[in-house]
């Protein structure tokens, strides 16, 4: 939902400024990965908050339930049993990511929608979808480097984790934040997550984790969902994170400087054609032809 | 119809048909498409009912184009072959886009320009079908990396043979006795002597 008390810094689709008269704080949410359980409270809280109820599907003989993000489940949580070869040689490590959007400052979503207003990408960094815009065209999917939005079956819009905004802009923590038991999720400012991080790796580090670190990739501009990380050398293993995201160069091919040209080139031959027109005059049947013609036929 | 006995008849009912279905689904898909290919255009989805309509249909507008469209490459296939012939008309294209057709090589039924835009649109078809599927997200679920590439394809072909068609149209309307062809199905005698005098010769009989 639009609110008003939200600033807008992006719109999809949209060639022209957005409001830009006031500037707010970017936020973030912070899930430390490393204290994190895996209780799900934070997916129980989505759908309370968000009043989402997602069928109740079957037990696919691991923890994920659901397996993966769907137009009603804007969170799951993500279990990976891996085995890493170390010094100290073989360990099993249980890592657990809470998925879904990761509200990149670069929205691939966003650069790809074509619906005018139907992605919103706030001041405050969170990339929102206004159903009520989108047209089900399914764009947004084929650009999130996250593979994070879905299209509802029942009625053709995307939908994902919209980071609350409907609380943040009361001044409220997304539910998740909120609900979560160990304080794994936290939410407040970019730059307070930022610290709040900071000291959560010098401990890891400080406990034999030398590569934890900060998931905050680059390539899309750094994200308002943040990782702390104990293996941050190798995201991959925290079920397929990606490495160095980024907007596909083939999304950004499509959505680029070519198209204006294309309608610029298209504008250009329809033009020259009726400026061909004008200049050289129509190609008649010449008229000796059509005299010789009528002559061979009477 | 025939308004003169002695015209030729060019295009068969049936052909005509086929063209007019082909030529409509274009206009349709080439208006729905353009809403998505940049805001600019984003108001012609105004035309299908509004975006989310625009978005249901172009698809299977294109399914309709897609099945006319090779009804009449098969019809016409044959007849565009290239040959030495339609080569030099090509070397020569200048002379006629400046408007001095006179002494151009003699064609057949199609000059190489004809058949050059034949196959070229045939291209452009292939192009846009395969991609326009692999972009169908209500029905088909292709890996991501595949929808990005057919993006792009799709797109881009989309602007090539909109500017393609443009190019079909406005040859029509220039060579002044052509559009009747498609409405009635018959050409002038002195039309056809004029700008595909082999094709006269063959149907006539006479030099
Ligand atoms: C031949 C069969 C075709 C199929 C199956 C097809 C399918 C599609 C689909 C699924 C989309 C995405 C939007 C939507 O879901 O409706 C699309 C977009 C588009 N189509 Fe087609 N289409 C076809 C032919 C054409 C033709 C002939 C043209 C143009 C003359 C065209 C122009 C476009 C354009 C410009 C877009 C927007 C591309 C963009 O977003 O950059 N399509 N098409
Ligand atoms: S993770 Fe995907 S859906 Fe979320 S803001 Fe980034 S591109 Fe958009």
């Amino acid at each position: 939902m639009a609110l008003q008390s939200l600033d807008i810094a992006r719109r999809s689709a949209t060639t022209t400024p957005a409001p830009a008269a006031r500037q707010t704080t970017e936020v973030a949410k912070l899930i430390d990965v490393s204290t994190c359980i895996g209780c799900k409270a934070c997916q129980v809280a989505c759908m309370e908050w968000n009043d989402l109820r997602d069928e109740v599907g079957s037990c696919a003989g691991v923890y994920d339930n659901p397996v993966d993000l769907t137009a009603k489940s804007w969170t799951v949580m993500r279990f990976a049993e891996v085995e890493l070869s170390g010094p100290n040689g073989g360990r099993l490590e249980w890592l657990i990511r809470k998925d879904g959007c990761m509200h990149c400052a670069d929205p691939g979503c966003l650069k790809a929608c074509p619906a005018p207003g139907a992605i919103i990408q706030y001041a405050n960094g969170i990339v929102d979808f206004h159903q009520e815009n989108c047209i089900g065209c399914g764009y947004c999917v084929t650009g999130c480097p996250f593979n994070v939005p879905r299209i509802s079956k029942e009625d053709s819009k995307a939908y994902k984790c919209s980071l609350c905004s409907d609380r943040v802009a009361v001044g409220q923590a997304p539910a998740c934040a909120k609900v979560c038991p160990t304080g794994a999720i936290q939410f407040g400012s970019k730059e307070q997550m930022q610290d709040v991080a900071d000291k959560r790796l010098a401990d890891l580090k400080s406990r034999g984790f030398d590569k934890a670190g900060l998931y905050d990739p680059q390539g899309v501009g750094g994200t308002h969902v943040m990782y702390v990380l104990h293996h941050a050398d190798r995201p991959e293993l925290y079920s397929g994170l990606p490495n160095d995201p980024a907007i596909s160069p083939l999304v950004s091919l499509w959505k680029g400087f070519a198209k204006p040209l294309a309608t610029l080139a298209l504008a250009g031959v329809a033009l020259g054609s009726l400026f061909h027109y004008v200049t050289k005059g129509p190609n008649e049947v010449s008229k000796e032809l059509e005299d010789e013609l009528e002559k061979e036929e009477s | 119809m025939i308004r003169n006995p002695k015209d030729l008849q060019r295009y068969t009912a049936h052909e005509r048909a086929n063209h007019w279905v082909v030529g409509i689904s274009f206009i349709l898909l080439a208006l729905s498409g353009l809403a998505f290919f940049h805001p600019a255009f984003f108001p012609l989805a105004q035309l299908f009912g509004g975006a989310v309509w625009a978005r249901i249909l172009h698809p299977f507008l294109g399914v309709l184009m897609a099945v006319s469209f090779l009804a009449i490459f098969f019809r016409f296939k044959a007849l565009n072959v290239m040959t030495p012939a339609d080569q030099e008309w090509l070397n020569r294209v200048g002379e006629m886009v400046d408007g001095n057709d006179h002494d151009m090589p003699e064609q057949g039924k199609y000059n190489g320009g004809q058949k050059m835009m034949f196959w070229a649109l045939a291209l452009c078809m292939l192009l846009l079908a395969v991609s326009g599927i692999l972009l169908w997200r209500a029905y088909f679920g292709f890996p991501v990396g595949l929808v990005r590439f057919g993006a792009v394809i799709h797109a881009a072909t989309a602007a090539v043979m909109i500017a393609l068609i443009f190019v079909h149209v406005y040859a029509a309307i220039w060579v002044k006795g052509t559009i009747r062809a498609m409405w009635y199905g018959t050409v002038t005698r002195a039309w056809a002597k004029q700008h595909h005098r082999a094709w006269y010769r063959q149907v006539t009989g006479k030099s």
